[in-house]
């Protein structure tokens, strides 16, 4: 597949959402709503709920199934609230030792007059900055596609995974092709430009692990992730260096020393 | 463009005339709000404010050297480069062109002064260079900042000037949002402080991190601030936003900012601000 083939096939609307992820790996999901400040946010999703017998705090984004629960969760693209949910869902997890795991799937934050006039970008940094100073164990799972700082603000984890056909890019390849080569038909180039795939994410150290989508969606599928993924969590439990690793982690890209 | 002010500021022009006389042949600069032309000598002694209140776009090094003591700037990182990492088609030469048009190697210019004698490391993108866009070199300048204000146990200053995240560097750009946060928070634990001084423009990646997560957090008059584009947002939904939309005033009034700080005044309050927390 080509890299812009890629990008279509992560934006699928027939591929599993952040909703099937927690129904089908993890048991007792029980859904917290609200920022707290504001409202509460459709697009982002988070709660308790056990990977087999242990107990995390879930984060994810859902961009819906069918149109009037698109609207409802403004199509994947998150809110200010959403993002402070998320922050709030975070903090608690911390406070009850319990690791993160968030499941990501955005186009990109949402645009809107509103969610700049209650600090998107405020929301997303506030959101960067918590992940990536959490004490517990993190891991992020980015199922479709990761768009830009609304995806990294749920991205700031101990290890990322993407599955096969996931793309995960600074800008969307329409954005860039119409930015810099003043035409969005030429995305397709532009998306080879930019590096996106699971496979470029990998060999950048961005990602950890590739997820083979062979069977995606299907009872082996999910039983084989969520048996990688008890396996990783559980190897981070209790450690005490975790924020300091994890700020390693992100302090590598681009070093000079 | 014109520029929605909320008032008439104060201004060094007004008060006392012309700064000088304009030098022969000297470049002349005409104002984007108002259309008056004015010889460049005389807005270098206005801090680069036109009578009408209308803060000019200025380069890292000339914003640095307004603030501090005279001679205290020592640069580090001067030999942090940007590189093409994904090889990206086109980018050698928009690097090319941002040397030639600003002058420097990156989109920030970082070092140690003193204010007022008070110790203080600091960062100034430049918005000259692409656009102070986000990219590796800049993120890393800008970590080092924060890390050495740790091991020196001094607080930091730093001006964002930036359009966001730097598309040429694609991932590796989005990245230097989480790195240069990570090292924002590890500064922070030490209890130490970060004034963010947003000037124009303030927008995307650049504003989603580091800009938006100091103790403090200043704006210039007039400037830019936001996440998305306003182009991104009237396409979205399909409406012409309010011409203050997205300006220092806008994410005054919904609480982003402490206050807005006229660049004449930057100084003083940047001053003071430090002695309230150097105990001086």
């Amino acid at each position: 597949m080509t890299s812009y083939e890629k990008v279509k096939a992560a934006r699928s609307e027939s591929r599993p959402g952040a909703l099937d992820y927690i129904s089908n790996i993890f048991s007792s999901f029980i859904e917290f709503h609200g920022d707290r400040k504001f409202g509460d946010d459709g697009a982002i999703v988070g709660g308790l709920a056990y990977l087999g017998d242990i107990p995390v705090t879930l984060i994810g984004i859902e961009r819906g199934k069918n149109t009037l629960e698109r609207i409802s969760r403004s199509f994947g693209s998150p809110n200010p609230e959403g993002y402070r949910k998320a922050v709030r869902l975070m903090r608690e997890a911390e406070k009850f030792s319990r690791p993160v795991i968030t499941i990501v799937d955005t186009s990109g934050a949402y645009c809107g007059v509103g969610a700049e006039e209650r600090g998107q970008s405020e929301a997303i940094a506030e959101s960067i900055t918590t992940m990536i100073g959490l004490s517990v164990p993190t891991l992020a799972l980015l199922i479709g596609e990761g768009g830009s700082g609304g995806a990294l603000a749920l991205m700031a984890a101990s290890e990322v995974w993407m599955l096969e056909n996931s793309v995960y890019s600074v800008i969307s390849p329409e954005g860039c092709a119409s930015i810099l080569f003043k035409d969005a038909k030429e995305a397709s180039k532009a998306a080879e430009n930019l590096k996106l795939t699971a496979e470029d994410a990998l060999e950048f150290g961005v990602a950890e692990k590739i997820i083979p989508e062979d069977n995606l969606g299907s009872p082996e599928f999910y039983s084989s992730l969520k048996s990688m993924m008890e396996g990783k969590i559980r190897s981070m439990m209790g450690r005490d260096d975790l924020a300091y690793e994890r700020y390693l982690r992100f302090r590598k890209f681009g070093e000079s020393r | 463009m014109a520029i929605n002010f909320p008032y008439r500021p104060k201004n060094e022009l007004e008060r006392h005339g012309r700064g000088g006389e304009p030098r022969h042949g000297e470049k002349e600069l005409t104002c984007p709000n108002c259309h008056r032309t004015l010889s460049e000598s005389i807005l270098e002694n206005n801090y680069y404010i036109c009578s009408c209140g209308y803060h000019y776009r200025i380069g890292a090094r000339t914003r640095i050297e307004m603030i501090v003591d005279p001679g205290s700037f020592e640069e580090m990182s001067e030999s942090i480069k940007p590189n093409d990492p994904i090889s990206f088609p086109g980018y050698g030469e928009k690097l090319e062109k941002a040397r030639r048009e600003s002058g420097e190697e990156e989109a920030v210019v970082t070092g140690k002064a003193t204010i007022g004698g008070i110790e203080v490391m600091l960062f100034a993108m430049d918005p000259f260079f692409m656009m102070g866009s986000l990219g590796s070199a800049t993120g890393e300048k800008i970590t080092l900042v924060f890390e050495r204000a740790i091991e020196e146990h001094l607080p930091v200053i730093g001006w964002s000037s930036s359009g966001g995240a730097r598309m040429q560097e694609g991932l590796l750009s989005l990245m230097q949002m989480a790195k240069t946060s990570g090292a924002v928070k590890r500064h922070s634990e030490e209890r130490l402080l970060y004034i963010s001084v947003l000037t124009d423009p303030t927008t995307g990646g650049v504003s989603a991190s580091y800009a938006m997560e100091g103790d403090v957090i200043l704006a210039e008059p007039g400037a830019t601030i936001g996440f998305a584009g306003k182009r991104v947002v009237e396409a979205m939904t399909k409406e012409k936003t309010d011409r203050s939309f997205q300006t220092s005033r806008f994410v005054f009034e919904h609480g982003f900012v402490d206050s807005i700080v006229e660049r004449s005044d930057e100084r003083r309050i940047l001053y003071e601000l430090l002695s309230f927390h150097t105990g001086r």
